[in-house]
């Protein structure tokens, strides 16, 4: 794997070539937006990348160039802009990667957990946090849980204006059954679940099984599936990043099945974008990725393009607006189809808000590491939501769903946050009902 | 020069917020958009709210003797907002409000740091645009434009940024406060100091405040796309539209390198065989003066030999701007980098250009795309080149010398819309002569004593 920008210094510079400092990315940079400094933005990471790796002006562990570099939602916003065509997402994992392998993944971990109060503390509250949240949105969201006791020492983000879901103990790969076959099976899928639906969202799980089962696709849900990666690769733990890769790749080569389906933004892209890009040149893995990210699939477009689904009669009334994930539109070009399922569900309006595609401010850990521009993003993009009157706003991503719910608390709006597939599967549900 | 009673200092007047003093940080402000240009890392960087702020910093600075570089998005063209001698970036991206839209008088009063296209979306709301729109204007600082006198797409009949300030607040050099212009149209006391200002790359004053004229969008507008088998009859389109009185909001070029670039990298649907295009695009407040001005720009299309589309509906329109949108990109992915230059002829010599461009593209093996403003002859031959290959960087320094001398040769101009700045600098007299040298000099001496302000930029100090 010699040639990759994760291994190659010299491929990685190649990359960093590549833009002309136009400054376009200023326009679409969420964070830039915000704090209006050049080293928010892609182009002035770029050009601390082409300092560090070539001159010795600063290295490339400096403390300020580290934490400027990890002040990143990696959420390609800035991509959609450049005229030059710049692989911001290679380069900025590249660079983090060039640190870690500089100065180990502790270091990394802590120059960026460090911004919080207590980071001992946080790796702790991350795991408590985990379990707690197991739970999510029982549609009219009646349970809510605000910080208390050692979580509110973490950090900014935790004051009490801080909400999260309601939370359940168990799993979802833990309560569904790993094959799922249909009698008129027309293909056999694998759910790739991903973490936020195993442990916050199994709601959204069970959803898109029954979506399935409906349109008669057998599903096979393996227990052995791993993280899809995206939170150590961002951190630029390659190496762990790459053995999770593997990993999943082997348990998708033994399934048997025709096609991966995500109902997330960040494991599709990671699947679909990332895992091809991680594992160029590597003899035994490369082709196969390459293969399975032609299989992957959202589910809307598996729905609308793949097998041509059969649209729901359930009539809803209902009010909703789109917010597109970062790593669904950008990274996976997906927008038109989950609009086009929206709008074939009766009863409901869709309500276009006004920059649908601008992020919603969560980035992973970012609004954990940054709450600061992080609730400003945030706010900002539940002002918009809320000017749209709608009544839910529909997502395709479960780390979008957690940073919505929270800024619409804090913006006290009232409006519920549904994945896409949740409300197919209401209306699927209310036609069962004979509400059509 | 710049040390921590320095900082200090400027800690005190804009707050330790809006200081950066880090090294990393520091680094992102040592380039602008010019390629193949020397950076500087500066001292320090600052983010003025308001004028009093600025003002003191030039009391500081005129004390230490440390050189200030005022600096918008940094999208420049020429290397103005590059700290060449280290000292204070001025950054203007927080003194960024629209202070007052005045429908009734057609003015809008902002402060430097508002980007272009906000002011347009802001002023759209009483169905007014302000004209000047060059291709960075997602980006690109009304404050960094004026001290551009940026040009755009809509040069030709709209015409540029100078021709759209009334009136603006600077600090001087020397640290007074001058406000001139206003909100009327004709205003005739004292020298023309906006012309002095607008178009003065941060080398005279820094802007605080600039008053815009606004006027009333467009109604309507027609654009259609030409094809040409020959240069010629694309150069002969241009001057019988106008000849014909039409003046088009847009009349682009683009020649046959950048269309084969642009369709093999977008497929848009453009004939690769062709010498040249049109994209012409007719707009009025009256929906029969556009038709009017359509039909004509199609009769001398079609005297030239031209064969063209009209765009019937917004997605034709859009589709067909997809093309010259796609020009940059396009050239830009071809090779590592490219080298954007904005040589500038006469309309009548756009042919006796392109074609000389061609040549020197040949003589020196190097690829070119070129494509611009054809309306304004403000061209944009584009080199695409490989900064690690050192020949081909030879090869290229030779062909820009060689760009500008024709472009002179033609009675043109070095620069249409990207400024002097430092990439020009060296072939400035051969343009103005010495007494146009020795001219700026005595005005950059009168007003800025100290050369706090922008040295190294537009004016040679030294031969
Ligand atoms: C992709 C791209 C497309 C472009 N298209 C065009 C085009 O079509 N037409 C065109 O004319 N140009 C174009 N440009 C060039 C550039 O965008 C313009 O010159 C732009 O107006 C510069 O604005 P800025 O805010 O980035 O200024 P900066 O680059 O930051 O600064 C430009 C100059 O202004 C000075 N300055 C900035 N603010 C102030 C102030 N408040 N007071 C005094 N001096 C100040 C700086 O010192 C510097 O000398 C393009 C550039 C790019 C990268
Ligand atoms: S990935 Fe997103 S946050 Fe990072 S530089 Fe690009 S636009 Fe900004
Ligand atoms: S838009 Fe692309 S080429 Fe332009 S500065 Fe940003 S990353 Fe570089």
């Amino acid at each position: 794997m010699t040639t990759s920008v994760f291994d190659n210094i010299d491929a990685l510079k190649k990359e960093l070539l590549r833009c002309m400092k136009c400054g376009n990315c200023m326009a679409a940079c969420p964070i830039y937006n915000i704090e209006k400094k050049e080293s928010s933005v892609a182009r002035g990471k770029i050009a601390l990348g082409e300092i560090a790796l070539s001159s010795e002006d600063i290295k490339i562990d400096d403390e300020t160039l580290v934490k400027l570099l990890f002040n990143c939602l990696v959420c390609k916003s800035c991509m959609m802009a450049c005229p030059s065509q710049v692989r911001f997402d290679r380069i900025i994992l590249g660079l983090r990667a060039a640190i870690a392998k500089k100065k180990g993944i502790p270091f990394v971990k802590k120059a960026i957990f460090g911004m919080l109060k207590n980071p001992e503390l946080f790796d702790k509250g991350m795991k408590a946090f985990a379990v707690m949240q197991g739970l999510f949105l029982k549609e009219q969201q009646e349970k809510r849980r605000t910080p208390k006791g050692f979580m509110k020492t973490l950090g900014k983000r935790f004051d009490e204006n801080f909400v999260i879901p309601e939370l359940s103990k168990e799993s979802f790969r833990d309560k569904v059954s790993e094959v799922i076959t249909v009698k008129y099976s027309k293909c056999k899928a694998l759910f790739f679940t991903g973490c936020s639906v195993n442990y916050l969202f199994p709601e959204v799980g069970e959803d898109l099984i029954y979506v399935l089962q409906k349109n008669n696709v057998s599903i096979v849900t393996p227990k052995r599936q791993n993280c899809c990666g995206m939170p150590v690769m961002v951190h630029g733990d390659i190496d762990t990043a790459r053995e999770l890769a593997r990993k999943n790749i082997d348990v998708f080569e033994q399934s048997d099945c025709d096609y991966i389906i995500t109902v997330c933004g960040s494991c599709g892209s990671a699947l679909k974008t990332e895992y091809p890009i991680i594992l160029e040149g590597d003899s035994n893995y490369e082709e196969k990725a390459k293969k399975w990210a032609e299989k992957t699939y959202d589910i809307s477009t598996f729905l609308l393009k793949v097998i041509n689904f059969e649209p729901p009669k359930g009539k809803l009334n209902l009010k909703v607006t789109y917010h597109d994930s970062c790593h669904l539109k950008k990274s996976m070009k997906v927008f038109a189809e989950p609009r086009e399922i929206i709008k074939k569900i009766p009863g409901v309006t869709l309500l276009e808000m006004k920059k649908p595609d601008a992020c919603c401010g969560s980035g992973g850990s970012y609004h954990l590491t940054h709450p600061e521009t992080s609730l400003k993003i945030a706010s900002s993009k539940a002002e918009d939501i809320k000017s749209t009157t709608a009544q839910a706003v529909c997502t395709g991503c479960p780390a979008c769903m957690m940073e919505l719910f929270e800024s619409l608390h804090r913006a006290n709006a009232q409006c519920d946050v549904i994945h896409t597939i949740s409300l197919l599967s209401k209306s699927y549900k209310e036609e069962e009902k004979g509400n059509v | 020069m710049i040390d921590s009673t320095f900082i200090n200092k400027c800690k005190n007047i804009f707050g330790a917020e809006n200081v950066l003093t880090d090294k990393a940080e520091l680094i992102t402000y040592s380039y602008d958009a010019t390629p193949g240009i020397p950076r500087e890392i500066p001292g320090v960087v600052v983010f003025p709210e308001n004028t009093k702020q600025i003002q003191e910093l030039i009391f500081l600075a005129r004390q230490t003797k440390t050189p200030i570089y005022p600096r918008g998005a940094g999208t420049c063209l020429s290397g103005g907002p590059v700290p060449l001698s280290k000292g204070v970036v001025v950054s203007f991206q927080k003194m960024n409000k629209i202070l007052e839209i005045d429908a009734d008088n057609l003015t809008a009063t902002v402060q430097p740091g508002v980007i272009i296209s906000d002011l347009n979306a802001a002023v759209s709301k009483f169905g007014l645009i302000y004209p000047p729109d060059p291709g960075s204007m997602a980006t690109a600082t009304v404050g960094g434009s004026v001290a551009e006198n940026s040009g755009g797409l809509r040069g030709l009949k709209y015409g540029v940024t100078k021709h759209y300030i009334m009136g603006m607040e600077v600090v001087m050099p020397t640290g007074e406060i001058f406000r001139f212009g206003g909100k009327t149209v004709k205003n005739v006391t004292a020298y023309d100091f906006t012309n002095l200002f607008v178009g003065s790359e941060g080398t005279l004053g820094i802007i605080t405040e600039i008053i815009c004229k606004l006027i009333p969008a467009p109604k309507y507008r027609k654009a259609m796309i030409a094809f040409f088998e020959k240069l010629e009859d694309a150069g002969k389109t241009v001057t019988d539209i106008v000849r014909a009185h039409v003046i088009p909001a847009t009349l682009e070029i683009m020649d046959k390198v950048t269309i084969q670039t642009v369709e093999n990298y977008a497929k848009v649907g453009l004939p690769t065989d062709v010498e040249a295009l049109l994209l012409i695009e007719v707009d009025g407040m009256g929906k029969d003066s556009v038709e009017w001005e359509a039909e004509k720009c199609i009769e001398v299309i079609g005297k030239n030999n031209g064969k063209y589309k009209i765009a019937e509906t917004d997605a034709e329109r859009d589709a067909l701007w997809a093309a010259r949108r796609a020009a940059l990109p396009a050239l830009a992915q071809v090779k590592p980098s490219t080298i954007l230059e904005d040589a500038t002829v006469p309309r009548t010599k756009i042919v006796d250009m392109l074609i000389s461009i061609q040549n020197i593209a040949k003589k020196y093996n190097l690829l070119i795309g070129t494509f611009g403003h054809a309306g304004d002859g403000n061209l944009h031959p584009t080199i695409l080149i490989d900064p690690t290959n050192k020949d081909e960087m030879e090869r290229l320094h030779k062909a820009v010398d060689e760009i500008f001398e024709s472009a002179l040769s033609l009675g043109g101009t070095l620069s249409g819309e990207h400024g002097i700045g430092i990439a020009k600098l060296k072939y400035l007299k051969n343009e103005i002569g010495r007494s146009g040298v020795e001219t700026m000099r005595r005005i950059k001496q009168a007003l800025d004593p100290d050369n706090i302000l922008n040295p190294g930029k537009l004016v040679p100090m030294e031969d």
